[in-house]
Protein backbone atom coordinates (compact mmCIF):
# COMPACT_ATOMS: atom_id res chain seq x y z
CA UNK A 1 0.00 0.00 0.00
CA UNK A 2 1.37 3.36 -0.99
CA UNK A 3 1.53 6.28 1.42
CA UNK A 4 1.63 8.74 -1.46
CA UNK A 5 -1.44 10.64 -2.54
CA UNK A 6 -2.38 11.88 -5.93
CA UNK A 7 -2.90 15.51 -6.73
CA UNK A 8 -6.13 15.28 -8.68
CA UNK A 9 -8.50 14.28 -5.86
CA UNK A 10 -9.08 15.64 -2.37
CA UNK A 11 -6.91 13.73 0.08
CA UNK A 12 -9.77 12.87 2.45
CA UNK A 13 -11.49 11.07 -0.44
CA UNK A 14 -8.33 9.10 -1.11
CA UNK A 15 -7.97 8.22 2.57
CA UNK A 16 -11.50 6.92 2.60
CA UNK A 17 -10.93 4.93 -0.59
CA UNK A 18 -7.85 3.29 0.92
CA UNK A 19 -9.93 2.08 3.86
CA UNK A 20 -12.65 0.92 1.47
CA UNK A 21 -10.02 -1.00 -0.52
CA UNK A 22 -8.90 -2.78 2.61
CA UNK A 23 -12.47 -3.83 3.33
CA UNK A 24 -13.19 -4.93 -0.24
CA UNK A 25 -10.09 -7.11 -0.45
CA UNK A 26 -10.61 -8.60 3.02
CA UNK A 27 -7.60 -7.04 4.69
CA UNK A 28 -10.17 -5.61 7.08
CA UNK A 29 -13.01 -8.02 7.78
CA UNK A 30 -16.44 -7.21 9.13
CA UNK A 31 -16.28 -6.88 12.90
CA UNK A 32 -12.54 -6.11 12.79
CA UNK A 33 -11.23 -3.04 14.50
CA UNK A 34 -10.38 -0.38 11.93
CA UNK A 35 -7.22 1.71 12.35
CA UNK A 36 -7.72 4.68 14.66
CA UNK A 37 -7.57 8.24 13.35
CA UNK A 38 -4.28 8.66 15.17
CA UNK A 39 -2.79 5.57 13.53
CA UNK A 40 -3.89 6.85 10.14
CA UNK A 41 -2.37 10.28 10.83
CA UNK A 42 0.96 8.65 11.63
CA UNK A 43 0.86 6.21 8.75
CA UNK A 44 -0.05 8.65 6.02
CA UNK A 45 1.49 11.75 7.65
CA UNK A 46 -1.68 13.68 6.92
CA UNK A 47 -3.21 16.03 9.46
CA UNK A 48 -5.96 14.99 11.82
CA UNK A 49 -8.80 17.03 10.31
CA UNK A 50 -8.31 15.57 6.84
CA UNK A 51 -8.19 11.99 8.10
CA UNK A 52 -11.26 12.57 10.29
CA UNK A 53 -13.21 13.88 7.34
CA UNK A 54 -12.65 10.66 5.37
CA UNK A 55 -13.37 8.44 8.35
CA UNK A 56 -16.51 10.37 9.30
CA UNK A 57 -17.95 9.78 5.84
CA UNK A 58 -17.47 6.05 6.26
CA UNK A 59 -19.19 6.21 9.65
CA UNK A 60 -22.08 8.22 8.17
CA UNK A 61 -22.56 5.65 5.46
CA UNK A 62 -22.58 2.80 7.93
CA UNK A 63 -19.34 1.24 6.68
CA UNK A 64 -17.59 1.82 9.98
CA UNK A 65 -19.15 2.24 13.40
CA UNK A 66 -17.81 3.72 16.62
CA UNK A 67 -17.75 1.94 19.93
CA UNK A 68 -17.33 4.56 22.59
CA UNK A 69 -13.99 4.42 24.26
CA UNK A 70 -12.88 1.39 22.26
CA UNK A 71 -12.49 2.55 18.69
CA UNK A 72 -13.84 2.06 15.23
CA UNK A 73 -15.03 -1.20 13.71
CA UNK A 74 -16.03 -2.49 10.31
CA UNK A 75 -19.82 -2.81 10.20
CA UNK A 76 -21.80 -5.90 9.30
CA UNK A 77 -22.58 -5.85 5.56
CA UNK A 78 -19.91 -3.21 4.87
CA UNK A 79 -18.20 -5.21 2.16
CA UNK A 80 -21.48 -5.95 0.37
CA UNK A 81 -22.37 -2.24 0.40
CA UNK A 82 -18.99 -1.22 -0.96
CA UNK A 83 -18.98 -3.84 -3.69
CA UNK A 84 -22.45 -2.66 -4.74
CA UNK A 85 -21.30 0.94 -4.85
CA UNK A 86 -18.17 0.08 -6.79
CA UNK A 87 -20.10 -1.94 -9.35
CA UNK A 88 -22.06 1.18 -10.15
CA UNK A 89 -18.85 3.19 -10.40
CA UNK A 90 -17.31 0.47 -12.58
CA UNK A 91 -19.69 1.40 -15.35
CA UNK A 92 -18.77 5.07 -15.29
CA UNK A 93 -15.08 4.70 -14.57
CA UNK A 94 -14.18 1.83 -16.85
CA UNK A 95 -16.90 0.61 -19.18
CA UNK A 96 -17.93 3.95 -20.66
CA UNK A 97 -14.35 4.85 -21.52
CA UNK A 98 -13.68 1.38 -22.89
CA UNK A 99 -16.67 1.54 -25.22
CA UNK A 100 -15.80 5.06 -26.39
CA UNK A 101 -12.20 4.13 -27.14
CA UNK A 102 -13.27 0.90 -28.85
CA UNK A 103 -15.63 2.83 -31.10
CA UNK A 104 -12.85 5.20 -32.05
CA UNK A 105 -10.68 2.26 -33.04
CA UNK A 106 -13.56 0.36 -34.70
CA UNK A 107 -13.21 -2.59 -32.36
CA UNK A 108 -16.32 -4.79 -32.42
CA UNK A 109 -18.08 -6.21 -29.36
CA UNK A 110 -16.83 -9.69 -30.21
CA UNK A 111 -13.29 -8.39 -30.40
CA UNK A 112 -13.70 -6.69 -27.01
CA UNK A 113 -14.88 -9.94 -25.43
CA UNK A 114 -11.98 -11.72 -27.06
CA UNK A 115 -9.57 -9.13 -25.65
CA UNK A 116 -11.09 -9.47 -22.17
CA UNK A 117 -10.59 -13.22 -22.27
CA UNK A 118 -7.00 -12.76 -23.42
CA UNK A 119 -6.36 -10.26 -20.63
CA UNK A 120 -7.73 -12.73 -18.09
CA UNK A 121 -5.33 -15.42 -19.33
CA UNK A 122 -2.57 -12.92 -18.92
CA UNK A 123 -1.27 -12.64 -22.46
CA UNK A 124 -1.06 -9.38 -24.30
CA UNK A 125 -3.09 -8.74 -27.41
CA UNK B 1 -6.72 20.22 30.92
CA UNK B 2 -5.81 22.70 28.23
CA UNK B 3 -5.64 26.47 28.13
CA UNK B 4 -6.89 28.85 25.48
CA UNK B 5 -4.88 31.93 24.62
CA UNK B 6 -5.94 35.46 23.67
CA UNK B 7 -3.35 37.91 22.44
CA UNK B 8 -4.34 41.48 21.73
CA UNK B 9 -2.29 44.29 20.16
CA UNK B 10 0.88 42.71 21.49
CA UNK B 11 4.13 44.58 21.01
CA UNK B 12 7.63 43.56 22.06
CA UNK B 13 10.65 45.76 21.42
CA UNK B 14 14.38 45.29 21.86
CA UNK B 15 15.74 48.83 22.12
CA UNK B 16 14.73 50.33 18.75
CA UNK B 17 13.94 46.99 17.08
CA UNK B 18 10.28 45.97 17.13
CA UNK B 19 10.24 42.16 17.27
CA UNK B 20 6.48 41.76 17.61
CA UNK B 21 4.31 44.49 16.18
CA UNK B 22 0.72 45.02 17.39
CA UNK B 23 -0.21 41.40 16.96
CA UNK B 24 -3.64 39.99 17.68
CA UNK B 25 -4.67 36.33 17.57
CA UNK B 26 -6.33 33.59 19.56
CA UNK B 27 -5.29 29.98 20.07
CA UNK B 28 -7.94 27.37 20.73
CA UNK B 29 -7.46 25.06 23.69
CA UNK B 30 -6.67 21.38 23.16
CA UNK B 31 -5.15 21.80 19.72
CA UNK B 32 -1.68 21.42 18.26
CA UNK B 33 -0.77 24.81 16.82
CA UNK B 34 2.05 25.06 14.31
CA UNK B 35 3.86 28.38 14.69
CA UNK B 36 5.66 28.94 11.41
CA UNK B 37 8.07 31.72 10.67
CA UNK B 38 11.47 32.28 9.15
CA UNK B 39 14.65 32.98 11.06
CA UNK B 40 14.12 36.20 12.95
CA UNK B 41 10.38 36.34 12.30
CA UNK B 42 9.72 36.68 16.02
CA UNK B 43 8.78 33.10 16.96
CA UNK B 44 10.95 32.80 20.03
CA UNK B 45 10.14 36.33 21.19
CA UNK B 46 6.43 35.64 20.90
CA UNK B 47 6.74 32.33 22.72
CA UNK B 48 8.83 33.75 25.53
CA UNK B 49 6.14 36.35 26.21
CA UNK B 50 3.44 33.66 26.19
CA UNK B 51 5.53 31.63 28.62
CA UNK B 52 5.89 34.70 30.87
CA UNK B 53 9.67 34.74 30.45
CA UNK B 54 9.48 38.40 29.57
CA UNK B 55 6.97 41.22 29.72
CA UNK B 56 5.20 42.67 26.73
CA UNK B 57 5.80 46.34 25.92
CA UNK B 58 2.19 46.91 24.93
CA UNK B 59 -1.01 44.95 24.48
CA UNK B 60 -2.41 42.09 26.50
CA UNK B 61 -2.10 38.33 26.83
CA UNK B 62 -4.72 36.16 28.47
CA UNK B 63 -4.02 32.51 29.11
CA UNK B 64 -7.01 30.66 30.52
CA UNK B 65 -8.43 34.13 31.13
CA UNK B 66 -5.47 35.54 33.09
CA UNK B 67 -2.33 37.54 32.40
CA UNK B 68 0.49 34.97 32.64
CA UNK B 69 3.20 37.40 33.78
CA UNK B 70 4.22 36.62 37.39
CA UNK B 71 1.09 34.52 37.67
CA UNK B 72 1.96 31.40 39.69
CA UNK B 73 -1.01 29.31 38.53
CA UNK B 74 -0.45 29.90 34.82
CA UNK B 75 3.33 29.67 35.03
CA UNK B 76 3.17 26.36 36.85
CA UNK B 77 0.88 25.04 34.14
CA UNK B 78 3.05 26.26 31.26
CA UNK B 79 6.11 24.47 29.99
CA UNK B 80 8.42 26.18 27.54
CA UNK B 81 10.96 23.97 25.80
CA UNK B 82 13.59 25.99 23.95
CA UNK B 83 17.28 25.68 23.17
CA UNK B 84 18.85 25.33 26.63
CA UNK B 85 21.95 23.51 25.49
CA UNK B 86 24.29 26.12 26.91
CA UNK B 87 22.66 25.89 30.34
CA UNK B 88 22.74 22.10 30.20
CA UNK B 89 26.52 22.29 29.71
CA UNK B 90 26.78 23.30 33.35
CA UNK B 91 24.42 20.72 34.81
CA UNK B 92 26.36 17.90 36.39
CA UNK B 93 23.26 16.19 37.75
CA UNK B 94 22.42 12.70 36.56
CA UNK B 95 19.44 12.31 34.28
CA UNK B 96 17.27 10.10 36.49
CA UNK B 97 17.77 12.49 39.40
CA UNK B 98 16.87 15.50 37.26
CA UNK B 99 13.70 13.80 36.09
CA UNK B 100 12.74 13.14 39.71
CA UNK B 101 13.35 16.75 40.68
CA UNK B 102 11.32 17.99 37.73
CA UNK B 103 8.49 15.66 38.73
CA UNK B 104 8.39 17.30 42.15
CA UNK B 105 8.00 20.77 40.62
CA UNK B 106 5.44 19.99 37.94
CA UNK B 107 1.92 19.11 39.10
CA UNK B 108 0.99 16.87 36.15
CA UNK B 109 4.42 15.34 35.54
CA UNK B 110 4.22 11.62 34.80
CA UNK B 111 7.52 10.11 35.88
CA UNK B 112 6.73 6.64 34.58
CA UNK B 113 6.00 8.10 31.16
CA UNK B 114 9.26 10.10 31.31
CA UNK B 115 11.20 6.89 31.99
CA UNK B 116 9.37 5.13 29.18
CA UNK B 117 10.36 7.98 26.86
CA UNK B 118 13.96 7.90 28.06
CA UNK B 119 14.08 4.28 26.94
CA UNK B 120 12.56 5.15 23.57
CA UNK B 121 15.03 7.97 23.01
CA UNK B 122 17.85 5.71 24.29
CA UNK B 123 18.82 8.23 26.95
CA UNK B 124 21.34 6.80 29.45
CA UNK B 125 19.74 7.54 32.84
CA UNK B 126 22.97 7.30 34.83
CA UNK B 127 24.83 9.81 32.68
CA UNK B 128 25.22 13.43 33.60
CA UNK B 129 23.40 16.03 31.54
CA UNK B 130 26.54 17.88 30.44
CA UNK B 131 27.90 14.65 28.95
CA UNK B 132 25.05 14.25 26.50
CA UNK B 133 25.39 14.93 22.79
CA UNK B 134 23.43 17.76 21.20
CA UNK B 135 20.70 15.46 19.92
CA UNK B 136 20.38 13.67 23.26
CA UNK B 137 20.16 17.00 25.10
CA UNK B 138 17.22 17.91 22.86
CA UNK B 139 15.68 14.49 23.48
CA UNK B 140 16.01 15.10 27.21
CA UNK B 141 14.20 18.41 26.88
CA UNK B 142 11.52 16.87 24.70
CA UNK B 143 10.92 14.27 27.41
CA UNK B 144 10.43 16.99 30.01
CA UNK B 145 8.06 18.81 27.68
CA UNK B 146 5.96 15.74 26.98
CA UNK B 147 5.91 14.19 30.45
CA UNK B 148 5.06 17.52 32.13
CA UNK B 149 1.61 17.27 30.48
CA UNK B 150 1.25 21.00 31.04
CA UNK B 151 -2.07 22.56 29.93
CA UNK B 152 0.07 24.91 27.83
CA UNK B 153 3.04 23.13 26.28
CA UNK B 154 5.42 25.10 24.06
CA UNK B 155 8.07 23.48 21.90
CA UNK B 156 10.30 26.10 20.32
CA UNK B 157 12.26 24.32 17.59
CA UNK B 158 12.70 21.60 20.17
CA UNK B 159 14.01 19.09 17.62
CA UNK B 160 17.31 20.95 17.03
CA UNK B 161 20.18 18.48 16.86
CA UNK B 162 17.96 15.40 16.79
CA UNK B 163 18.62 13.05 13.90
CA UNK B 164 15.77 12.06 11.58
CA UNK B 165 14.76 8.81 13.34
CA UNK B 166 14.77 10.61 16.71
CA UNK B 167 12.60 13.41 15.35
CA UNK B 168 10.22 10.78 14.08
CA UNK B 169 9.90 9.26 17.57
CA UNK B 170 9.33 12.75 18.97
CA UNK B 171 6.50 13.51 16.51
CA UNK B 172 4.89 10.14 17.14
CA UNK B 173 4.93 10.68 20.88
CA UNK B 174 3.38 14.13 20.53
CA UNK B 175 0.45 12.64 18.61
CA UNK B 176 0.07 9.60 20.86
CA UNK B 177 0.22 11.47 24.13
CA UNK B 178 -1.94 14.30 22.84
CA UNK B 179 -4.65 11.77 22.03
CA UNK B 180 -4.66 10.45 25.60
CA UNK B 181 -3.93 13.70 27.41
CA UNK B 182 -5.09 16.64 25.33
CA UNK B 183 -3.47 19.99 26.07
CA UNK B 184 -2.68 23.14 24.14
CA UNK B 185 0.54 22.64 22.25
CA UNK B 186 2.42 25.32 20.36
CA UNK B 187 5.11 23.87 18.12
CA UNK B 188 7.34 26.39 16.42
CA UNK B 189 9.32 25.30 13.41
CA UNK B 190 10.70 26.16 10.04
CA UNK B 191 11.03 22.47 9.11
CA UNK B 192 7.54 22.59 7.72
CA UNK B 193 7.60 19.69 5.30
CA UNK B 194 8.21 17.04 7.94
CA UNK B 195 5.98 18.43 10.69
CA UNK B 196 2.97 19.73 8.75
CA UNK B 197 0.81 16.69 9.47
CA UNK B 198 1.05 17.27 13.22
CA UNK B 199 -0.79 20.56 13.21
CA UNK B 200 -4.49 21.13 13.79
CA UNK B 201 -4.04 24.85 13.34
CA UNK B 202 -1.42 27.01 11.72
CA UNK B 203 -0.18 30.45 12.77
CA UNK B 204 2.27 31.94 10.31
CA UNK B 205 4.24 35.02 11.33
CA UNK B 206 6.52 37.22 9.30
CA UNK B 207 8.57 40.23 10.44
CA UNK B 208 6.78 40.28 13.78
CA UNK B 209 3.28 40.25 12.32
CA UNK B 210 0.66 37.57 11.80
CA UNK B 211 0.64 36.56 8.14
CA UNK B 212 -2.18 34.06 8.40
CA UNK B 213 -3.98 31.88 10.89
CA UNK B 214 -6.43 29.11 10.19
CA UNK B 215 -6.95 25.38 10.48
CA UNK B 216 -4.28 23.37 8.70
CA UNK B 217 -6.85 22.12 6.21
CA UNK B 218 -8.12 25.60 5.39
CA UNK B 219 -4.61 26.95 4.88
CA UNK B 220 -3.70 24.16 2.46
CA UNK B 221 -6.98 24.50 0.60
CA UNK B 222 -6.03 28.08 -0.28
CA UNK B 223 -3.10 27.15 -2.46
CA UNK B 224 -2.80 25.29 -5.71
CA UNK B 225 -0.57 24.84 -8.68
CA UNK B 226 -1.47 25.33 -12.33
CA UNK B 227 0.57 23.65 -15.04
CA UNK B 228 0.22 23.85 -18.81
CA UNK B 229 1.37 25.77 -21.84
CA UNK B 230 2.87 29.15 -20.92
CA UNK B 231 0.25 31.19 -22.79
CA UNK B 232 -2.70 29.42 -21.29
CA UNK B 233 -1.28 29.48 -17.79
CA UNK B 234 -0.60 33.22 -18.10
CA UNK B 235 -4.08 33.80 -19.42
CA UNK B 236 -5.71 31.79 -16.65
CA UNK B 237 -3.70 33.34 -13.81
CA UNK B 238 -3.66 36.99 -14.90
CA UNK B 239 -6.11 38.00 -12.15
CA UNK B 240 -4.86 35.56 -9.54
CA UNK B 241 -2.31 35.93 -6.76
CA UNK B 242 0.72 34.16 -8.21
CA UNK B 243 3.34 33.18 -5.62
CA UNK B 244 5.92 31.60 -7.82
CA UNK B 245 6.37 30.42 -11.37
CA UNK B 246 8.70 28.07 -13.19
CA UNK B 247 9.16 27.55 -16.90
CA UNK B 248 10.48 24.48 -18.65
CA UNK B 249 10.43 24.72 -22.43
CA UNK B 250 6.91 25.74 -23.38
CA UNK B 251 5.45 24.49 -20.12
CA UNK B 252 4.79 26.78 -17.21
CA UNK B 253 3.92 25.84 -13.66
CA UNK B 254 2.72 28.49 -11.22
CA UNK B 255 1.75 28.46 -7.58
CA UNK B 256 -1.35 30.45 -6.80
CA UNK B 257 -2.70 31.64 -3.47
CA UNK B 258 -6.47 31.85 -3.12
CA UNK B 259 -9.50 29.67 -3.68
CA UNK B 260 -10.76 28.47 -7.05
CA UNK B 261 -14.45 28.51 -7.87
CA UNK B 262 -16.08 25.52 -9.56
CA UNK B 263 -16.29 27.53 -12.79
CA UNK B 264 -12.60 28.35 -12.67
CA UNK B 265 -11.76 24.71 -12.12
CA UNK B 266 -13.94 23.76 -15.01
CA UNK B 267 -12.37 26.41 -17.25
CA UNK B 268 -8.90 25.18 -16.32
CA UNK B 269 -9.84 21.61 -17.20
CA UNK B 270 -11.32 22.76 -20.49
CA UNK B 271 -8.10 24.56 -21.34
CA UNK B 272 -6.13 21.41 -20.59
CA UNK B 273 -4.47 22.90 -17.53
CA UNK B 274 -3.46 20.65 -14.70
CA UNK B 275 -4.51 21.73 -11.20
CA UNK B 276 -2.53 20.40 -8.28
CA UNK B 277 -2.44 20.93 -4.55
CA UNK B 278 0.22 22.86 -2.66
CA UNK B 279 1.77 21.68 0.56
CA UNK B 280 2.04 23.76 3.71
CA UNK B 281 5.78 23.81 2.99
CA UNK B 282 5.25 25.39 -0.46
CA UNK B 283 2.91 27.99 0.98
CA UNK B 284 5.28 28.81 3.81
CA UNK B 285 8.30 29.22 1.54
CA UNK B 286 6.55 31.44 -0.97
CA UNK B 287 4.33 33.48 1.34
CA UNK B 288 7.34 34.50 3.43
CA UNK B 289 9.60 35.24 0.49
CA UNK B 290 11.25 38.66 0.51
CA UNK B 291 11.32 40.80 -2.60
CA UNK B 292 15.02 40.57 -3.37
CA UNK B 293 15.22 36.74 -3.13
Amino acid sequence: MSTQFRNDKPIFVQVRERIEDQIVNDQLKEGDQAPSTNQLVQFYKINHATISKGVTQLVDEGILFKKRGVGMFVAEGAKQKLVQKRKQAFMDNYVVGLVQEAEKLHITEEEIIDLIQKAKKGDKA
Amino acid sequence: MSYGIEVKDLRVRYKDFTAIDSTTFQLKPGKIHGLLGRNGAGKTTLLSVLAAFRKADAGSIKIDGEDPFENPRIMQDTIFIYDQHQDLEYLYEKIDKTLKETAALRPNFDEAYALHLAKKFKLPLNKKLNQLSKGKKSAFQAIIGLAARAPLTIFDEAYLGMDAPTRDIFYKEILNDQEKNPRTIIFSTHLVSETAYLFDEVLMIHNGEVLLQDTNEQVISKGFSITGSSEQVDDFTKNLDVLNSQVLGGTKSVMVYGELTEQQRHAANQAGLEIGALSLHDLFVHLTKEEEE
